[in-house]
Formats: C-alpha cells, sequence, structure tokens
C-alpha cells in the first residue's frame, strides 16, 4: 500500500509523457490516414497499390519491429545522417512519435476508406445536381459523413494507441510503462505497480471511450 | 545475404528456428485465451450478477492496460506467485519460470481477453431457437452445446479468430524483453553482433509478414471449409 501511494506522483508525472506522445501521433496520423484513404478510393492504381501496400506492410508487422527499425535501423545509414533527416531520427522522443503516427496511420486510413466507401451514391449524385464542384463535395458532404460513420471504429484506435506508446520505453523514454517497469525492476513489487499504473491506463481508457461516445451523440442524424 | 547463411557462418539458421519459437508461443498464447475465454464468455452470459461482474472486469482490464506492463506483471511477479503457492504447500525453495510459460501466459491472458468477447458475441448471434429446439427434443446441455451450439459458433466466429490470432502474433514480439529467443529478441542479438539493425529488424518485419499472410490464407480455407452448408 505504501509503494502504491509513494509511487502515484511519479506515475502520474509520466502519463504527461503517454498523453503528449498518444495525442501527437493521433494528430498526425488521422492526416497520414486521410491522405492514403483518399489514394486508396481514387482511380490511379500505382497510388492505389502505394496505399495498399503502406496499409498492409504497416498492420502485418508488430509496431515494436516499426520503432526498431526507424530508431535503431535508419542511424545506421549514412546518407540520412548527414541529411536533414537526423534532426528527427537523432531523438528517440522524434523515433517514437514517427513510428507511432506511421501505424495509426495505416490503421486509420482503413477505417476511413470504408468510411469513404459506404457513402450513399445518391447523396454524391445530388451534390453532382447541384452544382458542386469537387473540393466542395469533398469538405463539405463526404468528409463529414465519414467522420461521422468512422467514429466508433477511430475510438478503438484511439485506445489502441494509448496503449502502443507503452513500447516508447523500449527506446529508452520514460512513459508511464518506462517508469512502472523501472519501479518494480529495483522494488521488485510488480502487482502494486501494476494496479497504479493499469489504474491511470484504466481510466485514460474510460475518458476517451465516453469522449466518442459523445461525439457519436453530438454527430448523429437528426432523426 | 551473407548475413543470412545457413550454418555458423551467417544467422539463417538461427532466425529460422527463432520464428519458429514465435509461432510456437503465439499458438500456445491462442490456445491459453481459448480456455480462459470459454470460462470468461460462460461468466459473462450467465444470469449470476457476480460472474457477470468478473467477466467484465477481466476483459476491461486486459484489453485496457498495455500489452507490455502486463508482461512485466508476469515476468516479475510469476515466479513469486508460484513460489508464494508453493509455500502453502510446503515447498520452501526457489522456483525459476522459464521464459516460454511467462510469455505464452502473459499474452495468452491478453489473447484470452479478446477470445472472450469474440466467443460471447458468436453464441449472442446463434438464434434462440436452436437452444429451444435442442431442449424440447431432449439433449442435455453439455451435449447440446457441444454437437448443436459450438459447430455453429465456430464458423461465425471464425473470422474474428483470424484476427484474434493476428493480434497475438504481433504481441509475442514484445516477449523479446524478458529475454524469450524468438525473432525479435534474435533480430536484437543478430543485430548488436553484426553492427547492422537496419537489415536485420527489417528482415523481422519480411518474417512477420511472410506469417501473418500465412495464416491469412490459413484462415480463408477454414472459413471455405466451415461454411459449406451456407
Amino acid at each position: 500500500m505504501d509503494l502504491m501511494i509513494e509511487s502515484l506522483p511519479r506515475l502520474l508525472n509520466a502519463t504527461k509523457l503517454t498523453i503528449e506522445l498518444t495525442l501527437l501521433s493521433l494528430f498526425f496520423g488521422i492526416f497520414v490516414g486521410v491522405f492514403f484513404a483518399i489514394l486508396r478510393t481514387g482511380k490511379n492504381k500505382f497510388f492505389y497499390y502505394i496505399a495498399y501496400y503502406y496499409s498492409y506492410i504497416f498492420r502485418g508487422t508488430p509496431l515494436l519491429v516499426q520503432i526498431f527499425i526507424i530508431y535503431f535501423g535508419l542511424g545506421q545509414v549514412e546518407w540520412i545522417r548527414e541529411s536533414f533527416l537526423w534532426i528527427v531520427l537523432k531523438e528517440p522522443y522524434s523515433c517514437a512519435i514517427l513510428a507511432f503516427t506511421l501505424n495509426t496511420g495505416a490503421y486509420s486510413s482503413e477505417i476511413f476508406r470504408s468510411a469513404f466507401e459506404t457513402i450513399n451514391k445518391g447523396v454524391l449524385e445530388a451534390a453532382k445536381g447541384l452544382g458542386l464542384n469537387k473540393v466542395h463535395t469533398f469538405f463539405k458532404i463526404k468528409l463529414p459523413i465519414a467522420i461521422r460513420q468512422s467514429l466508433p471504429a477511430y475510438g478503438n484506435e484511439m485506445i489502441l494507441m494509448l496503449k502502443g506508446t507503452s513500447l516508447a520505453s523500449t527506446v529508452t523514454l520514460l512513459d508511464l510503462t518506462g517508469v512502472a517497469k523501472y519501479i518494480i525492476s529495483t522494488t521488485f513489487r510488480p502487482v502494486e505497480v501494476f494496479i497504479v499504473a493499469g489504474g491511470i491506463y484504466l481510466i485514460m481508457t474510460f475518458i476517451i471511450h465516453n469522449f466518442i461516445k459523445y461525439l457519436e451523440k453530438r454527430f448523429s442524424y437528426p432523426q | 545475404m551473407g548475413l543470412l547463411a545457413y550454418g555458423d557462418t551467417g544467422w539463417g539458421d538461427e532466425l529460422f528456428y527463432a520464428t519458429l519459437m514465435t509461432i510456437a508461443v503465439a499458438a500456445a498464447a491462442l490456445f491459453i485465451g481459448f480456455f480462459l475465454a470459454a470460462i470468461f464468455a460462460s461468466f459473462k452470459l450467465s444470469k449470476i450478477k457476480v460472474l457477470n461482474l468478473i467477466g467484465s472486469f477481466y476483459t476491461t482490464v486486459f484489453r485496457g492496460v498495455p500489452e507490455l506492463l502486463v508482461i512485466y506483471l508476469f515476468f516479475f511477479g510469476g515466479s513469486g506467485a508460484v513460489m508464494y503457492v508453493a509455500k502453502i504447500f510446503g515447498y520452501d525453495g526457489y522456483i525459476e519460470i522459464n521464459a516460454f510459460i511467462t510469455g505464452a501466459v502473459s499474452i495468452g491472458v491478453i489473447s484470452g481477453a479478446y477470445s472472450t468477447e469474440v466467443f460471447r458475441g458468436a453464441i449472442q448471434s446463434i438464434d434462440k431457437g436452436q437452444f429451444e429446439a435442442s431442449e424440447v427434443l431432449g439433449f442435455k446441455k453439455k451435449i447440446y452445446y457441444y454437437k448443436i451450439i459450438i459447430p455453429q459458433m465456430l464458423r461465425l466466429a471464425l473470422p474474428n479468430i483470424n484476427n484474434v490470432w493476428q493480434i497475438t502474433l504481433k504481441d509475442t514480439s514484445l516477449i523479446s524483453v524478458t529475454g524469450l529467443v524468438e525473432i525479435m529478441r534474435m533480430s536484437y542479438i543478430a543485430a548488436g553482433s553484426t553492427r547492422d539493425p537496419l537489415f536485420f529488424y527489417s528482415f523481422a518485419a519480411v518474417l512477420y509478414l511472410f506469417l501473418t499472410f500465412l495464416s491469412m490464407q490459413l484462415f480463408n480455407k477454414l472459413e471455405k471449409h466451415y461454411s459449406k452448408g451456407y
């Protein structure tokens, strides 16, 4: 019990980094996801396959491999170390965000793609009939419908990403899991630390879950 | 390509055995998960409130907490817990649990949380008439579950079991932190000793892609087989 109270402030402090990593990766990941979802639904076969294999590779391999390739692997290439990319790739922090962004981007591109595909054709024909141009149709009609459609699945993805950020601890970052592991390995009291750290993760999951529920209500079609 | 040579000069054979280890841990974890899922899915569907709560608690915790944290719990806590139980039975020595069992159990507990939801959903989606008909025909509960409900359930659950398998397979990469020599750990060792992390981690990615591709083919076949009558 003492250890639980003692470790709480340190774990809460580390939670900041976990939240930061989650929010930043999700933010960048949305753009990556929408971009590749558009490529997937487009007519150009070449771009279609690029988007297809991007999502296939990032969803078919563990996140840990992706982080290790980016953090340990890319630093080995000479021309990368000499280019401007090195600014991003030399820090574990930005490497982790890059890996998380590409990973969540792949999963969200699938979510957004299926959302775009389920848009009723009649709606698009109506937009054409009303004389809206492509840009307007996309931003005023397709995107709002797709956002509503993909909310439940995207909520799951947010929770997966929150859990995924725990891998940042494998590249020396001290996020919630990293600090929890440090306390466990110095005190050898895994159960107490697991309860506190796990509890913090569950509270964050709970918040995301309810936030998505709220958004779903907010964006539901008027009946 | 010399790096992948089979034998003493390259890492081909080591990586091959590491791949087998990944498959073995993932399969063991999946079956531990199925076993837990059978128990907790019946808890969740039971009419007793306390059992419902226990079932929900299990799935919420192990689907909401990062896999890595669960692995650390079992890795650091596993042998302590076993020694504690052994002490009650009068054994007072040091017991070490090997990395394979730690890995299979910790991933199995996580995998079980996902499987619980899959099983519960599949049983719930079976027509109530099937249960009523089996009862009217005078089957005992045990028999009609095995002969009527579960075969139908399997067909409905297969696509989701495929998902759980893919998640489980990828989660096994995290066991490398406990020192079990599977694909990720082997690549880490090889990358360290050859100073070529890019090659070995990329190769690990290819191995995982190969495994997920292979299992997708297998599950497609199974799905075809089980939906023959439909």
